[in-house]
């Protein structure tokens, strides 16, 4: 029902396209940096990792490049930035619009005939759309990097050896899975933290558990995800 | 003018307002006094929407606002103005911003159109030079007086005040009162007001409801006010021992 009244005709576009840029902005450049953080470090230990556990078996050392790839492009990439999201960006959308609520900001809107829930939520989840795919995308790189600056400047592989990995086996369709696992996870991780603020009642006490209740049902519903659309997309 | 036919309203066990018949009027203050826990802010947010009544009708001059689809419910809305009592300012806003918003989301004016309209609301509610504050940078008088300026930039025919006075000095409430009172006489409009602030009562009571216990107690005016032989109304009034014997010096002289 919330998402039928998301989803309808804005009253006006300007300012509806003005709070999305703001959402953009906050969810993009404002957790840029943390995302760059985790995603150095998720490759870094899956090539040091992966160069321990192949360590005397009769598989190529260029593996660790390419499992460092595929690894982060289909599963950790998408998978860990929207947990990482879930907790800094949902748990935020979660207090604004509560905090709204208890300080009768939204009744004050309602009154002046917003429609609030699309107000409010459409252009967070449509900046969100956008913003996380792309964050995940750099989380990519900036991942495989790391897994380079780990393994070839400490002598686990040479750059050769970690190039010709990073091209070997190389399928676009895993770009498509990583696309769409980090819309849908984007979807997730906001429709369900903003539902949790629009609907928050009480105090702060209250409004702390939505916000917590935001990211754990955000990270249960990734987590589920992944496994559907992993099972669907790569069988 | 906006009539509330047979309002009942309960939370679970508990039956808030028991049957409320009441007509509020164009050009008036009319008040919604009582004791706390009496109903008055549920009666208001049954009146504005906010919450759907258990049972009963309410009537925006003839229109049954809640056989309203949302999309007629919220074109009603923007003919409406309220006066939250914590004053519900958008604090990450600016004193212009909050005032403005109303014509940013739902007019066509151009930027200096809406300009003009955010100072004379300004200068209307005898506050200028305050654009570029924030909310938190102002006084609670006045917040509220940017909260009235807010809902009155739309030019509303009907005007909700939820506590106007509440937490302000004797002196900026009756200020606030008279603002209240002049803008409904001036613009003609429906003014719902709901308070326990017995300066309000006397000043601007054109028509005064009291609600006790979910029921409707006691109507009439403020020049009723004083001779009222209602027992409930008298205990609320005259509230302190100071009050009534105030009361009894002035039929005394």
């Amino acid at each position: 029902m919330l998402m039928v009244q998301v989803f309808s005709v804005p009253e006006n576009r300007r300012m509806y396209w003005r709070e999305t840029i703001r959402q953009m902005y906050d969810i993009g450049i404002g957790s840029l940096i943390i995302v760059c953080l985790i995603a150095v470090f998720i490759g870094a230990v899956t090539a040091i990792q992966f160069a321990y556990q192949l360590d005397g078996t009769l598989v190529p050392d260029y593996y660790i490049g390419y499992i460092v790839r595929d690894m982060t492009i289909i599963e950790l990439a998408p998978m860990l930035t929207c947990l990482v999201l879930a907790g800094k960006v949902g748990s935020n959308m979660a207090s604004e619009i509560g905090g709204m609520r208890q300080k009768e900001h939204i009744d004050a809107m309602e009154i002046m005939g917003v429609n609030t829930a699309s107000y409010l939520i459409m252009p967070k989840i449509i900046a969100a759309l956008f913003v996380i795919p792309i964050l995940v995308i750099i989380s990519a790189f900036v991942s495989i990097l790391g897994g380079f600056v780990a393994s070839v400047p400490t002598g686990v592989l040479s750059v050769n050896e970690y190039v010709l990995g990073l091209r070997s086996f190389y399928v676009p369709y895993n770009i498509i899975i990583m696309l769409v696992k980090a819309v849908t996870f984007a979807f997730i991780l906001t429709s369900v933290s903003c539902y949790q603020g629009y609907y928050v009642r009480g105090g702060s006490i209250e409004l702390g558990k939505a916000s917590t209740q935001a990211v754990v049902y955000s990270d249960i519903l990734i987590l589920l995800a992944d496994l559907i659309l992993v099972t669907v997309m790569t069988t | 003018m906006i009539k509330a036919v047979n309002i009942h309203k309960s939370f679970g066990d508990s039956k808030v307002l028991k049957g409320i018949d009441m007509v509020f009027e164009k050009g008036k203050t009319n008040l919604i006094i009582g004791k706390s826990g009496a109903g008055k802010t549920v009666l208001l947010k049954i009146l504005v929407g906010l919450f759907d009544p258990t049972q009963g009708e309410v009537w925006y001059d003839d229109i049954n606002f809640f056989k309203l689809n949302k999309i007629d419910r919220r074109a009603l809305r923007m003919k409406m103005g309220m006066l939250f009592q914590g004053g519900a300012l958008f604090d990450s806003m600016t004193v212009e911003e909050n005032i403005r918003f109303p014509l940013d989301m739902f007019s066509n004016m151009t930027a200096k159109e809406k300009s003009i309209r955010v100072n004379s609301c300004l200068e209307r509610v005898n506050l200028e030079g305050v654009n570029k504050k924030y909310p938190s940078e102002t006084s609670g008088g006045m917040q509220k007086r940017i909260g009235i300026a807010r809902a009155i930039v739309f030019h509303p025919k009907y005007l909700f005040c939820d506590e106007p006075n509440s937490g302000l000095d004797p002196k900026t409430s009756i200020l606030i009162d008279e603002l209240i009172s002049d803008i409904t006489q001036e613009n003609n409009i429906t003014t719902v007001i709901n308070t326990h602030d017995m300066n309000s009562v006397m000043e601007i009571g054109d028509k005064i409801a009291l609600l006790h216990q979910g029921d409707l107690a006691w109507v009439g005016n403020k020049s009723e006010v004083l001779d009222t032989e209602n027992d409930l109304l008298f205990d609320f009034i005259f509230a302190s021992p100071f009050l009534k014997k105030l009361r009894d010096q002035a039929i005394k002289s």
